[in-house]
């Protein structure tokens, strides 16, 4: 059984870690696809989608999840809440005022859109109890770039070669099984 | 003209650098500000004695008595609210229109509103006297058959506030998610333990980015609103009410105004104070504090003329009662708080109008604090001359607030002090990361060639993919 392992490559500059992305993509290691390549930076590259390619995130579909259950759970407890209360009297006024409840409805919108927005964002990107790298440096912290994958024995060898001719700072590497 | 091509940060500075900087200023700052931990302690706890004289005694002590119902508590109140507009929606506004001189000014700015939001939330509790039925504006189902009036602005503002203080207080956590990585990696002790909690297992991968950079932007969204109906709503205090003064259509967007025009001269006091404290020169430039104050200045032009508009409006209406508490602001018993806060609040700013007087730091540390004042004094007078000029003849009289209330309200500026320096001695007060991609940016808009190698790259790979560009959220 092929050995798995798990590489880090650590990169000075984001030019030479984007320039060892657009080997792979251009299939230079046979084998390795760019769909395997995870990214570690210290900030965002503004260019980052266009190397690594378009990948989902998922958060304004919860976001507007967030406004449309703060919208209807907003209304609905208060209009309970207003219609529940009878024996309050109303001076002719009706039970479920629709101007005050539409700035109150208002704020659960904002309320719950920002609340599942915060939540979509911690559960997507693997924080609090999500996945972490287990090869992570804390150059990356500071300065450095890290290109991370996990490839078989057959490749191991040609990306560290790749990573070396685009100047790799240091290569962290480790057995999986 | 001399300092035109001054530049907002030193972009040639060193990532690493950036990092020891801000990490150093967690450690080691100046004795002067101990002094002022000192200082800040010593004026909450006369706002503690006080309340606790005014909790056993009662709260006939503040001198809270018909008509004047609402004192300085309310007053306070208002102005920490209205403190608390800037940060967070300065932060916003300019993060989506990507001005990035932001960066290195707006984490201290966003702790400015959380802290000013806990402030304020005081005051309607010390105001209401039985504390301990606060839990009576929830809208639980009662026992005793009371809901409360959901028709009243003071039930909204409950809302209001309570979304605005955790929205914000998120959005500044979540921005600060990168930074406390940086610190758990860099730090020891207690400090590494708290860190690796609060950062979430942050580790910057593309994925964690890409995440980050959606959910900033839609917050930031979010607040921008959220601001706006906040103190509009508190504005709906006074304006929904039929009292002379209060009843005025522009008093949102006067609110509102006065709100950032407070928060942005708080915001100028803070920057002069964190660069002393903690040596962030290097960060906390000249050039920041300039495009802080001539934002400033813009905002008092807005904020005294929509004063002019509600005196015009005023003036010229129907209704002669409110005429009269007008002119009792002129020439009443108020008249020197008035006229006070039109020096503090439309004369005085013309200081930020000269660039010799805003690169002087000593300058604006008292002009900032001036027109904070300015402020605090507009605030009590949309409160006191109403209720001590209102529809009853027979109750027309001054009030002056008594030691209790001026105790209270001067011990809640120690109290928010004291949050925000401990704030900023345990979290960096600077964005590490945002300042390393402010450096990145100009960095290449300085030296173009490289960044059109870089442009140059990433078209060849786009090319080669055939996809679209999907800079931007």
């Amino acid at each position: 059984m092929k050995k798995k392992y798990r590489v880090l490559g650590l990169f000075s500059d984001f030019e030479e870690a984007f320039a060892a992305i657009a080997d792979i993509r251009q299939y230079k290691v046979p084998g390795v696809s760019v769909d395997d390549v995870r990214l570690m930076s210290p900030i965002e590259h503004p260019e980052i989608e266009e190397v690594l390619g378009d990948r989902p995130a998922h958060v304004p579909k919860f976001t507007l999840a967030g406004a449309i259950f703060g919208i209807t759970f907003g209304f609905l407890f208060l209009a309970s809440a207003q219609a529940n209360f009878l024996v309050q009297p109303q001076g002719g006024k009706p039970v479920v005022p629709l101007p005050s409840n539409i700035v109150l409805t208002y704020e659960m919108l904002i309320l719950f859109g920002v609340l599942f927005t915060v939540i979509s964002f911690l559960l997507l990107s693997g924080l609090l109890f999500g996945k972490k790298e287990k090869l992570y440096s804390e150059k990356i912290a500071v300065d450095q770039i890290g290109i991370i994958m996990e490839l078989d024995e057959d490749t191991f060898e040609p990306l560290k070669a790749l990573f070396r001719q685009h100047k790799v700072l240091e290569i962290r590497e480790e057995v999986i099984k | 003209m001399k300092y035109v091509n001054e530049k907002d940060i030193n972009e040639e500075i060193k990532w690493a650098q950036i990092n020891t900087d801000i990490l150093q200023s967690l450690q080691n700052p100046r004795k002067a500000y101990w002094i002022a931990i000192a200082v800040c302690l010593a004026m909450l706890s006369c706002a503690v004695v006080a309340e606790v004289y005014q909790y056993q005694t009662g709260l006939g002590v503040a001198d809270l008595n018909r008509p004047h119902m609402w004192g300085l508590y309310i007053a306070t109140f208002i102005f920490w609210i209205g403190m608390s507009h800037s940060g967070t929606l300065l932060s916003a506004i300019l993060h989506i229109i990507h001005a990035d001189w932001r960066k290195p000014i707006y984490r201290f700015a966003e702790a400015m509103t959380t802290f000013s939001l806990m402030t304020a939330g005081f005051f309607p509790m010390l105001h209401l006297g039985r504390m301990w039925n606060l839990y009576w504006v929830i809208p639980y189902v009662s026992d005793r058959g009371i809901w409360p009036n959901f028709r009243s602005p003071l039930v909204w503002d409950a809302f209001a506030i309570t979304t605005y203080l955790t929205s914000s207080a998120l959005f500044l956590f979540i921005g600060m998610i990168p930074d406390l990585a940086i610190c758990r990696d860099n730090v020891t002790g207690w400090r590494r333990k708290l860190y690796t909690v609060l950062s979430l297992g942050w580790q910057g991968t593309d994925r964690q980015w890409r995440h980050f950079r959606k959910t900033y932007m839609l917050m930031a969204c979010f607040l921008i609103p959220l601001a706006v109906s906040v103190h509009s709503i508190v504005s709906s205090d006074f304006a929904m009410s039929i009292m002379p003064g209060w009843h005025v259509t522009s008093f949102p967007p006067y609110f509102v105004a006065g709100a950032l025009y407070s928060g942005c001269a708080a915001i100028i006091t803070l920057f002069i104070l964190l660069r002393y404290f903690f040596r962030l020169e290097e960060y906390m430039t000249v050039a920041l504090m300039e495009k802080t104050c001539k934002l400033t200045f813009a905002i008092a032009m807005v904020w005294t003329y929509l004063n002019l508009v509600e005196f015009g409006a005023t003036w010229y209406g129907h209704d002669p009662v409110a005429k009269e508490v007008l002119i009792s602001k002129f020439v009443g018993p108020f008249a020197p708080y008035f006229w006070a806060m039109m020096f503090f609040g439309s004369v005085l700013p013309f200081a930020l109008a000269f660039e010799k007087l805003r690169r002087h730091m000593a300058t604006m540390m008292v002009v900032s604090i001036l027109l904070n004042v300015g402020m605090w004094l507009e605030r009590w007078m949309i409160v006191g001359p109403t209720l001590s000029h209102a529809y009853a003849p027979e109750a027309w009289n001054f009030m002056w607030p008594s030691i209790v209330q001026w105790a209270i309200v001067f011990g809640s500026f120690g109290w928010f002090g004291l949050l925000f320096l401990i704030f900023v001695k345990v979290f960096p007060c600077v964005s590490m990361y945002e300042v390393k991609e402010m450096v990145f940016h100009r960095r290449r808009e300085a030296h173009a060639e490289v960044a059109e190698k870089f442009h140059r790259r990433a078209a060849d790979v786009q090319q080669a993919t055939g996809r679209p560009s999907v800079e931007g959220a």
